[in-house]
Order: C-alpha cells, then structure tokens, then sequence
C-alpha cells in the first residue's frame, strides 16, 4: 500500500495512458510495467482482439472486465505468449516491456514466462507432492540448495495464505487438496518463480466465498511486490481487488480508468450498460 | 413461456402410460437376450479354462521348471521353452517399450494435425492390425535370411515390432487424456516443452503407460506365427542369442501336434502356464490402473 502510495506518478504515452488519476485506494496510478499498443489476435482468421492500447501499471492491479468472449482471456494469453504454443494464433502490434516487444518471434519464451507468471480459472495442481509442486517451477530458473529451496516453499506458501493448511502435508499429494486450497496452491506455484507479473483469469470462479476472500486479501498483500492483471465476471471483486478497470467489448478495449471512477462514472455508454446489468 | 404451454394440447395420460408399458416389454426382452448371451459366452469360456486346467495340471510338476524338453517317452520339462520365451519377449519388450512410448509422444505432443504425424498415426494402426505371421516373414527377410539362420534375436525383433504399435497406441490415447489446461500450467511456468512431457506429463499417465505395456507383454507372450519364421524353436537347451531359440508358444505348437501322448500333455501345460502369467499381467495392469 505504501509503496503504491509514494511512488511519483508519471503520465504515460500513447493513446491508452490515462495518466495520473486517483484510483481506488487513493493513490495515483504508477508508471507502465507493460505498455500494449496496436495489439491485434487472430485465432486462425478469427480476429479476436482490435487495436488494444492498456498500460499496466506497476505494482497495481488492473481489472479486466467485459461479457463472455470479449477477449479478456486472449489478451492475458498474449501477454505471456500462451498463444505461442497453438499454430494459428498470433498476434499483431507491440507489447513493450523494458524495452522489449514480447510479442516478437525472438523472444525466449521460458524466460519471458518466468517473469510473467499465470494463474488459471481452475486449478492445475501437478500429480506430484505439495513441496514438489511449488519446488517443480523454482528448479526451471534456479539452482537452490536443500534449505533454501525449502524457505522458498515456505515463503511462496505463506504469501498464498495456504502455508498453516498444509504445513504439515508437505510431501502428500496436491490432488489431495481442496478446490480451494488447489487454486491457493497455483498462485503459490507462480509466485515462487518470483515473476514480475502476474496474471489472473477468472482465479476465483470455482471458488466458494471464504477461499475467494483469501485469495482477494493476497492480490492485495502480493501487489506490494507484483504487477497483477486479473480478469473476473465479479464487478464487486473489481472494484475490491483493482487499482485499474479496463472494460472490453467484442474484441475492443472500451475503456479504461481508476477503478473508482470507472465505476461511479464511465465515460462510455456500453461501460454505463454493462456495469449496471444492463447487458452481459 | 406461459404463452406456448397454454397454446400446446393437453397432456394425453392414457398415451403416456402405453408408450409406457412398450417401454417396459423392449426392455424386458433386451435383458432377457443380453443375459442369454453373457451365459452363453460364459459356458465356452469356463469349458476352455475347465479343460486346459484339467489337461494342463496332468503333466504338471517341478520337472517341468526345471527340466528342458526331452526325447518323447523320456519325460522333461519345458524349462528352455520358458527361459527362451522370457528372454525373447523380455528383449522384445526392452527395445519396444521406449520406441513405442517416443511414437506415441510424438504423435499425442508434437505432431497434432502435420501430414508426418497422419502418417505416422497410419502405419501404426496397419501395424496394429497386421496379421502377425507378415511381421515373422518380414523379419525373416530382414534378420535370418542375410545372417544365414534362425536366430533368438531374430524372435525378438518380431515381438519387438508387435508390441510397439500397441505400445503408441496406448501412449497416444493416454497422453491425448491429459487436459491442455495443465500443458498450459506447466509452460506457464517456463519449462521447456520437453520438461513437460517427461517430469508431468509421463507422471500424469503413468499407470495408463504400465498398463499399456502389461498388455503389450500379454499379448507377445502368446504370439506364436512370427516366431515360427525367426526363432524358430530348438529341443535342446539354447540360451544363444544368434542360435535358434525355444519358447512357450512354438513347443506348445510342436508338441500339440506330435503323436506321443507325454508330449501332448506338456503342451497342455506349457499353455496353462502362459494363460496364467497372461491372467495375472491383466490382473496386474488393472490393479496398477485402478490405483491412480
Ligand atoms: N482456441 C480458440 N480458437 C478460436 N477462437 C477462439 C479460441 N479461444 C477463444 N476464441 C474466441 O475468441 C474470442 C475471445 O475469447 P476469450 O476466451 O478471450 O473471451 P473471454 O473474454 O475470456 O470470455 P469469458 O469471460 O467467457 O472467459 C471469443 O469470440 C472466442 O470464441
Ligand atoms: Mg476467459
């Protein structure tokens, strides 16, 4: 919260920059981590995102929100290059971060994924013990010895509010987990790797009110150090968890802004409509 | 809603409760021809394990595991029919298995929808369907024929190339089980592809592999047409693997056919013993497959 606080907002560049504007918590919005502009996705010949400007800022959260099949999963998927692994999909335009486009065939994917980690709408636990499960992701990019890769558990673990669960069901099977403590299992996977990204699709959906509490309380607690995207159909949770809204619509990015003043007073018509029930 | 029930005629109960009844008859009928014909199939199968356990545990005793086939009226055993089919299937399995699991990876993995892959995918379920006694004169022409005799490797390659269509099949088919969500977990986290195929994905079906390969097993052992061309069977204790090699099926089929009753009886025995270590592969695999 502090540091969200005392950082110096700058007014970004580009035709998606809002600039500095208070957001939800009070603060202004921090300069872009990610700054997409120009960004195209074709399924095939299917064109599923047009001309998408959004700036992430750092260290804040930005909501995704929009009906059924607007596109918010596709531009999630294009910004840790997911598309990449189905021939046929590809994308259009520039996804700048430090300098580099993301989005570009030369990008060295792992890498890109370890510093832009993902948690998904339904859980994945690996069919290997809760230790390994979060150790499996950390060998990928480091070489720890035995203790530190075990305070590395324990921190991923912790900053997932699921280290008190399965303290003591270390080595047990993660399919033996709750729904709930599973999903909490995913974010603790993906923080582990110490991304500087995080993106959420939907990471509460199969979740029931107390784990879906849990799990807005760590968006919260983990922005102190991530920048965090996270798509939900819960305009309550994006009012909670956002820093940032950005509504899409068949394909478009229709707006974007604070996320109080995205909610209290949208300055499109379809935002109007849509965060009132009108349609969607 | 209200509108179309109310513009709908009335529900017909005395239609109902007919269509009801026929339901009932069909259904009558079904059971009684499905529970005719599983009795049916029961009798044949109970008649052919009743006899080959009858006639097999005649000759049966330690002789046979410890003696090698001898002379007709001289007793014996089938210990090198044994130890020749252990080893044949055994060598078969070693070299079929991991080219059976990397076809079956690289059809499920990497080759989704290429031209390759299709092919590939073709001449395996061909394989699959081939009958075997072509595999023996394929590996005749290949192995015996220029390295001037039957051979027990020669058996093995036959089995070999036998076990590792079922062995793709059941690798593709596991490996296409596995949901892309968790694909996509895992490279989320940057792994190299390959990482994800052998440290999750492997783990993920590995009882479904096990099970592929206890039934690729159960199925060589009894093989008996391709190894008439390659191995050809030897009466005298071989365990070389460049001479002619005895094994199960083949002294089963010598002996099946020879006039002397002593001999006629080990054959019975020899195939109760593979229809029991093929009983207990099948129960193994189901067992492995039921624990995951
Ligand atoms: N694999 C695919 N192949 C072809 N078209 C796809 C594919 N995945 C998604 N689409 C299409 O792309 C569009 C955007 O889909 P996307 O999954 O991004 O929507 P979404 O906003 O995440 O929807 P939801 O809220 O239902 O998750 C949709 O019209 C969808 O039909
Ligand atoms: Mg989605």
């Amino acid at each position: 919260m502090s540091q969200t606080a005392n950082s110096v907002p700058k007014p970004s560049v580009g035709t998606g920059s809002i600039g500095a504007m208070t957001a939800r918590s009070g603060a202004s919005l921090n300069e872009a981590r990610i700054a997409i502009r120009n960004l195209d996705f074709y399924y095939g010949t299917n064109k599923a995102l047009k001309g998408i400007d959004l700036d992430l800022p750092a260290r804040q959260v930005t909501g995704m929100i929009g009906p059924s099949g607007c596109g918010k999963s596709t531009l999630l998927r294009v910004l840790n290059r997911m598309y990449s692994l189905y021939p046929g999909q590809r994308a259009e335009g520039e996804v700048m971060m430090d300098g580099q486009n993301l989005i570009a065939p030369d990008i060295d994917m792992n890498e890109l994924r370890s510093r832009i980690g993902m948690v998904f709408q339904k859980p994945t636990p690996f069919p290997m013990s809760v230790y390994d499960n979060i150790a499996f992701g950390v060998k990928l990019h480091e070489q720890l010895s035995k203790s530190a890769m075990e305070e590395r558990v324990e921190w991923s673990l912790t900053r997932a509010a699921l280290w008190g669960e399965v303290k003591d069901r270390l080595s047990g099977s993660a399919m033996g987990l709750s729904g709930g403590q599973q999903q909490r299992l995913c974010i603790a996977r993906t923080i582990a790797v110490r991304p500087e990204v995080i993106l959420l699709d939907e990471p509460t959906s199969a979740l029931d009110p107390i784990s879906t509490l849990k799990v807005e309380e760590l968006i919260d607690e983990l922005k102190r150090d991530f920048t965090i995207a996270i798509v939900t159909h819960n305009m309550q949770q994006a009012a909670r968890c956002a820093d940032q809204v950005a509504f899409f619509y068949l394909g478009e990015m229709i707006e974007v802004a604070p996320a109080a003043q995205l909610f209290t007073s949208p300055k499109q018509k379809r935002t109007q409509e849509y965060i009132t029930g009108r349609f969607g | 809603m209200s509108a179309t029930l109310a513009g709908m005629p009335p529900k017909d109960d005395a239609t109902a409760v007919r269509l009801g009844r026929r339901r009932d008859r069909t259904d009558k009928v079904m059971t009684g021809l499905a529970i005719v014909s599983t009795v049916l199939g029961l009798v044949f199968l109970v008649s052919i394990l009743f006899t080959l356990f009858w006639r097999g545990l005649q000759a049966m005793g330690p002789t046979v595991f410890t003696e090698v086939t001898k002379p007709p009226g001289s007793g014996g055993g089938l210990l090198n029919a044994i130890v020749g089919s252990i080893i044949q299937v055994g060598i078969g399995t070693v070299i079929g298995t991991p080219v059976g699991i990397l076809v079956g990876t690289y059809l499920a993995e990497y080759s989704r929808g290429s031209r390759l892959g299709e092919a590939v995918r073709f001449v395996s379920d061909v394989l699959l369907s081939a009958p075997s006694i072509l595999i023996g004169l394929f590996v005749y022409q290949l192995l015996v024929l220029p390295f001037g005799g039957f051979s027990g490797i020669a058996g093995a390659a036959a089995l070999a190339i036998i076990i590792i269509p079922i062995v793709v099949r059941t690798t593709e088919d596991m490996l296409q089980l596995i949901p892309n969500t968790l694909r996509e977990a895992v490279m989320g986290l940057g792994s190299p592809k390959w990482k994800m195929i052998t440290l999750i994905c492997y783990r993920s079906v590995m009882s479904g592999l096990i099970t592929g390969v206890l039934l690729g097993i159960a199925r060589i052992a009894g093989e008996t047409a391709p190894l008439l061309f390659t191995s050809l069977g030897n009466l005298t204790w071989s365990v070389n693997l460049s001479q002619a090699m005895s094994s199960l099926p083949l002294t089963i089929y010598a002996y099946a056919g020879s006039p002397y009753e002593d001999w006629v009886s080990l054959a019975w025995t020899g195939a109760l013993i593979i229809t029991v270590s093929v009983l207990l592969l099948n129960i193994i695999a189901r067992v492995v497959l039921r624990k995951s």
